[in-house]
Formats: C-alpha cells, sequence, structure tokens
C-alpha cells in the first residue's frame, strides 16, 4: 500500500467535505457552531499545510493548541543551555531549538561564537558523542511530548548499560493529559471537542482521553497526520456533538491502540516521575512533566552541573501565551509578520516549524 | 611518484602537472580549440546573432550521489542556463579545483561523465583550468563551468509578458536532485529509492520552437525549487500563480524522503527539469512534444496565471488553498 498517496486522494477529501458540510448545515441550522481544539502541533501544521482551515464551513473553528513542545520550552531552558555550552559542554538537540530566542542569546548565536552545539536526528547521537570524547560532557537538550520522551530517556538506558558517566539529560519533557484539564478548565477558553494528536496517542493510547470525555463531556477523536485523516476526524467529531455524544474514538487505527505502546511507557516509568512543569506562555501547571527519579541524579544535568530552569523573562507584547491557549489566532498579535517573523522570532510559535504563527505565516498570510 | 591520488605537484605547474593534464583532461577533450593547450579559445560566432554567457560553480557533497556525480551536473548546471535563455549551448570552459589526496579514480570518473554529458548536449569544452590546494581547503573538488550559448530566433522571453490566464508546464518530476542528494548524505535508504533528475533540458527547448513567440518564460528550478521560482515571476507584479496540488508531478522516492525528512517538496532542486509559462493555447502543443523525449515524459500542466497579485498560491488534495512561500535560510546547503 502506497500510505502516502491514499491519504491524500483528492475524491475522497471531496466525500468527507460533503459530508463535513452536511453535518456542519445541520448544526448551523440549529445557530450552533463547534470549537475543536487540535491540541498537536504536527497537526497544526497539517491544517495549514492541506488549507484544511479555508474549506471547514464558517460554524466550524478549528483552535490550535499548546501541541508544539519548542513553543512551551520557557526562555530560561533555552539560557541553560547555552550556559552549558558555553562552559564547554556538548550541547545535543533536535534542530528546531537552535534558533529559540532565550533572553538574550540563541542557541546558533552560541554556536556562532564557539560553542559545541550539535544537531541531532537521533537521541543516539548523544551516546555516539559521549563514546567519542571521554573526557568531555555531553548534555542533550530533552523536550518534548511523550512520542519523543520514550526514545529520549533511552539514552539514560543506554548509558546506564554501558557505564557512560559523562552524558546527562536537561529535561523539559511535557505531558499532555494535564494540558488538557488546564484547557478545559480555564473558563475564558471555549472548547467544543479535541482533535486528539496522533503520535503522543501511539504511545499513551486512545484510553487516556476518556476521563476527559466523560467528565468535560468534550467528543476526543484520535487522527492522523494526512489529510484525509484530519478531515475523517473532524467529521468524526461533527457526528458525534449533532448527535449529542462525547466519547473517544480512534481514527488512527492503523497506529494508535486502546492502551498505547506499553514497552515505551515502561521505559519511562522506570526512569522518570511527573514533575511541576514551566509551560513558555501559559505557567506552571502541576504534575504536568516528567523529570529523571532522584535515584538518577548522576544523569540530570540540572543536578549535576548546577544549573536551574524557571520561567523567564517574555517580551509583553508577544501573544505566544494566548495563542497557545487558543485564545487569540496569530494575526491578531501586533507582533505578527513586522517584528515577529520566522527570520527574526519574538515568540517560540513563530520560531518553531510547529509554531501555530510559523504555520500561519508559512501558508495563511 | 603515486599515481593514485591528487598531490600538491599536480598543481604546480611542472611536469607533474603537465603529465596530469595530458592523461587525463588532454586526452578526453583534447580534440578542437583545446588542441595545443592555448591560453584561450578561439571560437568561430556566427555574423549578427546574440550569443549567451553564464558561469556556475559546483561543490555538490557527496561528489557521486545516485543518478549522477558532480562532473554531469557542472555540465548540465550550465548548459540548462543557456538552454532556458532561448539558446542553442555551444561551448563550456572547465575549471578544476583539487583537493590533495582526492583519488585519483575519483577525478577520472567525474571527468568520464563530464565528456560523456557534453557529447550529449551537443558542447565542447574548449578551455579549462586545474588548480591543488592543500588538504583540508577544498572538499574533494570544486567544479566551474562557464558555458557560451547560440541565441534562436524568435524567443522574446521575460517575465513582464506574463499575463493571466497563462499556464504554468514542468517537463518532469520534480525534486528528485535535491533529495537524492539529502538521502544519500543523511544515509537514508529507500526501498523504492531517489535518483538524481541530473540532465540536459536543451532538447526541451528546442522541441517547442514552434511556440517560440508564445512562450513567455522559461527556467530551471534549481536552488529554492518551484516555489522560489514562481515567486521570483510575481514578486511586485500584478499577476499571482495557482497551483493545482493533485497535478504536481513527483516520484514516489522523492515523496518518501521528503516525508521522512519532512521536507517541502515545491522547495526542492531539481536539475533536469524546466518550467515553462506560456499563453494557454500552447499548452498541448508543447506537452506533446516534451513528452515525446524521454527527459519530458512526466511533463504535466500544474497551474495557471491569476490576478492575485505577488502571491503564489496552492490549491491542494483537500480543495483548500495555502500560499506556496519562498523557502528561508539555507533549507539544503551545497545540493549543486
Amino acid at each position: 500500500m502506497n500510505y502516502i498517496d491514499a491519504f491524500r486522494n483528492p475524491a475522497v477529501a471531496r466525500g468527507i467535505r460533503a459530508r463535513v458540510d452536511a453535518l456542519a448545515g445541520d448544526l448551523g441550522a440549529l445557530n450552533r457552531s463547534v470549537n475543536i481544539m487540535e491540541v498537536c502541533g504536527s497537526h497544526t501544521m497539517a491544517i495549514a499545510r492541506y488549507g484544511i482551515r479555508d474549506i471547514l464551513p464558517p460554524n466550524v473553528n478549528l483552535i490550535s493548541g499548546p501541541g508544539c513542545p519548542v513553543c512551551v520550552t520557557p526562555t530560561r531552558y533555552i539560557d541553560a543551555a547555552i550556559a552549558l555550552a558555553e562552559r564547554g559542554v556538548i550541547v545535543v538537540t533536535f534542530g528546531d531549538m537552535i534558533p529559540v530566542p532565550g533572553s538574550a542569546s540563541t542557541l546558533a548565536e552560541c554556536r556562532a561564537r564557539g560553542a559545541t552545539v550539535e544537531i541531532a536526528y537521533s537521541p543516539t547521537r548523544a551516546i555516539e558523542l559521549a563514546v567519542a570524547h571521554p573526557e568531555r560532557e555531553v548534555v542533550f537538550l530533552a523536550i518534548g511530548f511523550e512520542t519523543t520522551t520514550a526514545p529520549v530517556v533511552s539514552i539514560v538506558d543506554q548509558a546506564t548499560r554501558l557505564g557512560l558517566k559523562n552524558v546527562s539529560l536537561l529535561t523539559a519533557f511535557k505531558l499532555v493529559p494535564p494540558a488538557l484539564t488546564a484547557l478545559l478548565s480555564d473558563p475564558e477558553i471555549r472548547i467544543d471537542a479535541f482533535l486528539c494528536p496522533a503520535h503522543v496517542s501511539a504511545i499513551i493510547g486512545s484510553d487516556t482521553y476518556k476521563p476527559f470525555a466523560e467528565a468535560y463531556k468534550v467528543p476526543c477523536v484520535v487522527a492522523g497526520f494526512e489529510p484525509l485523516d484530519i478531515l475523517y476526524g473532524i467529521q468524526g467529531i461533527l457526528e458525534q456533538v449533532t448527535q449529542g455524544r462525547a466519547e473517544v474514538v480512534n481514527h488512527y487505527a492503523r497506529v494508535v491502540t486502546a492502551g498505547g505502546n506499553l514497552q515505551a511507557q515502561a521505559l519511562m516509568a522506570k526512569y522518570l516521575e511527573p514533575v511541576d512543569a514551566a509551560w513558555r506562555g501559559i505557567g506552571v501547571l502541576p504534575m504536568s512533566g516528567l523529570g529523571l527519579k532522584p535515584a538518577y541524579a548522576a544523569y540530570d544535568a540540572e543536578r549535576k552541573h548546577g544549573v536551574t530552569v524557571d520561567l523567564g523573562a517574555e517580551n509583553p507584547a508577544c501573544a505566544c501565551g494566548e495563542v497557545l491557549k487558543g485564545k487569540q489566532k496569530p494575526p491578531e498579535c501586533s507582533l505578527f509578520g513586522a517584528a515577529c517573523t520566522p527570520d527574526h522570532p519574538v515568540g517560540p510559535c513563530m520560531v518553531s516549524s510547529e509554531g501555530t504563527c510559523s504555520a500561519y505565516f508559512k501558508y495563511l498570510r | 611518484m603515486s599515481d593514485q591520488t591528487i598531490q600538491l605537484g599536480h598543481g604546480g605547474g611542472g611536469l607533474m602537472s603537465r603529465d596530469l593534464i595530458q592523461r587525463e583532461i588532454v586526452s578526453r577533450f583534447g580534440d578542437g580549440a583545446l588542441k595545443g593547450l592555448p591560453d584561450g579559445a578561439t571560437l568561430p560566432v556566427p555574423a549578427s546573432r546574440s550569443m549567451v554567457f553564464t558561469t556556475d560553480s559546483f561543490v555538490v557533497q557527496p561528489l557521486e550521489f545516485p543518478g549522477g556525480n558532480i562532473g554531469d551536473l557542472a555540465v548540465h548546471g550550465t548548459v540548462n542556463d543557456l538552454a532556458v535563455c532561448g539558446s542553442i549551448p555551444r561551448w563550456l570552459s572547465l575549471a578544476l579545483i583539487l583537493e590533495e589526496g582526492l583519488p585519483l579514480a575519483t577525478l577520472r570518473r567525474v571527468l568520464d561523465s563530464v565528456k560523456q554529458a557534453a557529447v550529449d548536449c551537443g558542447v565542447v569544452v574548449v578551455t579549462g583550468d586545474t588548480k591543488v590546494v592543500a588538504r583540508g581547503q577544498c572538499d574533494g573538488l570544486y567544479v566551474n563551468t562557464a558555458g557560451i550559448g547560440e541565441v534562436m530566433d524568435g524567443f522574446e522571453l521575460g517575465v513582464n509578458r506574463v499575463v493571466p490566464g497563462d499556464q504554468i508546464l514542468v517537463s518532469g518530476p520534480l525534486g528528485d536532485h535535491g533529495m537524492a542528494v539529502l538521502a544519500a548524505r543523511e544515509g537514508i535508504r529507500i526501498t523504492s529509492g531517489v535518483t538524481s533528475d541530473t540532465g540536459p533540458v536543451h532538447r526541451l527547448v528546442q522541441s517547442v520552437r514552434e511556440f517560440a513567440p508564445k512562450i513567455k518564460f522559461m527556467r530551471d528550478p534549481t536552488r529554492g525549487g518551484l516555489a522560489s521560482v514562481l515567486n521570483e515571476v510575481v514578486e511586485d507584479r500584478a499577476a499571482g500563480i495557482l497551483l493545482s496540488e493533485p497535478d504536481l508531478p513527483f516520484s514516489t522516492g522523492a515523496k518518501a524522503a521528503a516525508e521522512l525528512l519532512g521536507v517541502d517538496l515545491l522547495q526542492v532542486a531539481s536539475e533536469g527539469r524546466m518550467i515553462l509559462i506560456g499563453d494557454a493555447s500552447i499548452s498541448e502543443g508543447v506537452l506533446k512534444a516534451w513528452r515525446r523525449l524521454p527527459e519530458g515524459r512526466g511533463a504535466a500542466r500544474i497551474g495557471v496565471v491569476t490576478e492575485a497579485r505577488g502571491r503564489v498560491v496552492l490549491e491542494t488534495v483537500t480543495g483548500g488553498r495555502r500560499l506556496v512561500d519562498v523557502p528561508r535560510g539555507e533549507l539544503l546547503p551545497r545540493i549543486c
């Protein structure tokens, strides 16, 4: 099966659109609109790339959520990473973090000044570097949601097995469910349904969303990242809304199961424990992140190298916080497209390729 | 003296240099204007005809990639620039900068490709230069080619002639070269593979001469891909472009590699394709002529010129529309 073309078939897309239009028409006749939040940054990007917002009926609104890991990583985290690199530590990171502005500088500028900042496509790069440079310390910038957490924490797993003592993680792992709780509890935000993340759900399992569907009466539909996946997910949500149901439905069964990836879950449970976490633009949410257990403090860069990460100062005009909560759309920010562009980003939502502002700037200006 | 690798002495102007030039350059290109190695080439320029002159440098890494190497790429790059200016490519210069330690076998393969590509394109290498730099001062091998072409009658190319209603055609699948080089560099092995499209477009241009007066714009979409070329066409102009995603030709291998690496194929270089914008009345004729050639088999009509001032818009597979932006910064360094 050709997995690329099968989920981008224009004729099938037309069929789903017709169904979406009909369902939205039924709701419109009752004067009802639906606010759907896509939680995940990859959904935000795909929605923009395929022009999906453009074809939805006016009473179906897509709101972009806080699901871009780079965007919700606090300024002071970047500052700590830069401080480590300037001390001679080899900092290893996924490429998205390189241009993100900290309070005074970026990792890109830090690298240009001579520090060692390595871009990795796989976390195993940190192990390779630690083995190749036994005389130097290696720190991996461990950010991300559940999808990224499992492979990144395998660095600790490998390091313990190889007896490596010169590698550690600067952790800012985030969890999706606590963010959903925070969003649903905010009286200023009206969310009628969630388009649930694709690959995060592959790890945590679609059953995770059951308490939300039940307690808050919001339909939760798991969808993949292809255009047909997204349209079909929206159709599934509208069906539930028109029928007055609020259930968890998994429309991404080719990848996601009810229980998730048990091996990944076991790996995370072995090394990590829930901690309060700072979300850039949102604030500290209780037990919304994961940190290394005390038994593995030797692999915790904060404890090992004496750096701290807390909420930093942000440009007061930057509306990323409001954008991340879905309260504002990027063009409503006074900086958007003028003072803040992908070439000169002010806020995190513009800098990451998955950021809501970046998606708007690239595809929807 | 080892003849297995390039040494600094090969660029010193002495016996070693002469030996290298005789064995590797003269043996391949020594007929015609290069005969006797004069300091410059004397060329028989036809009277009362305009000539096109262009140059390009090639620093691709790796030097050899699926579908080609820096040698044929250097010929095709310059030949294609000449061709899309509406000229028949005639003469090339070939300048090599070699790094000390370069395996001679690599140089030979590259020069064989230069020769074969030049023959295929009907161009003659008429002058050249070879320099050697110390280890670490260049990355194996850099090539510069300059080219001269003879302008064909009938073409009146210029973006100022592009008006709403014109159609946009491409000669084949887009982005194969950039993805082949990137996949080779990242060590990505894909079952269906992706092979560089490096190749000449001069035959494609010559095959549509009969439509020349109604052809308004031709370009080979190299660095920055289709997105860069089309944005350049409409920049600051009273016209825009609407592309149809289902009509865009891409190879399966390029699509797979682009998905894995998170790259937008609209922004990826081709090295053997051309874009043509012309009056709607010639589209069928151009496509028919192109499809008769092996290099034009995958030709397609991909969009129309609109009145949406300065905007390149894509109608996606969902029917929704979005902006096609120019790539920011260096998307894929050193692909040509």
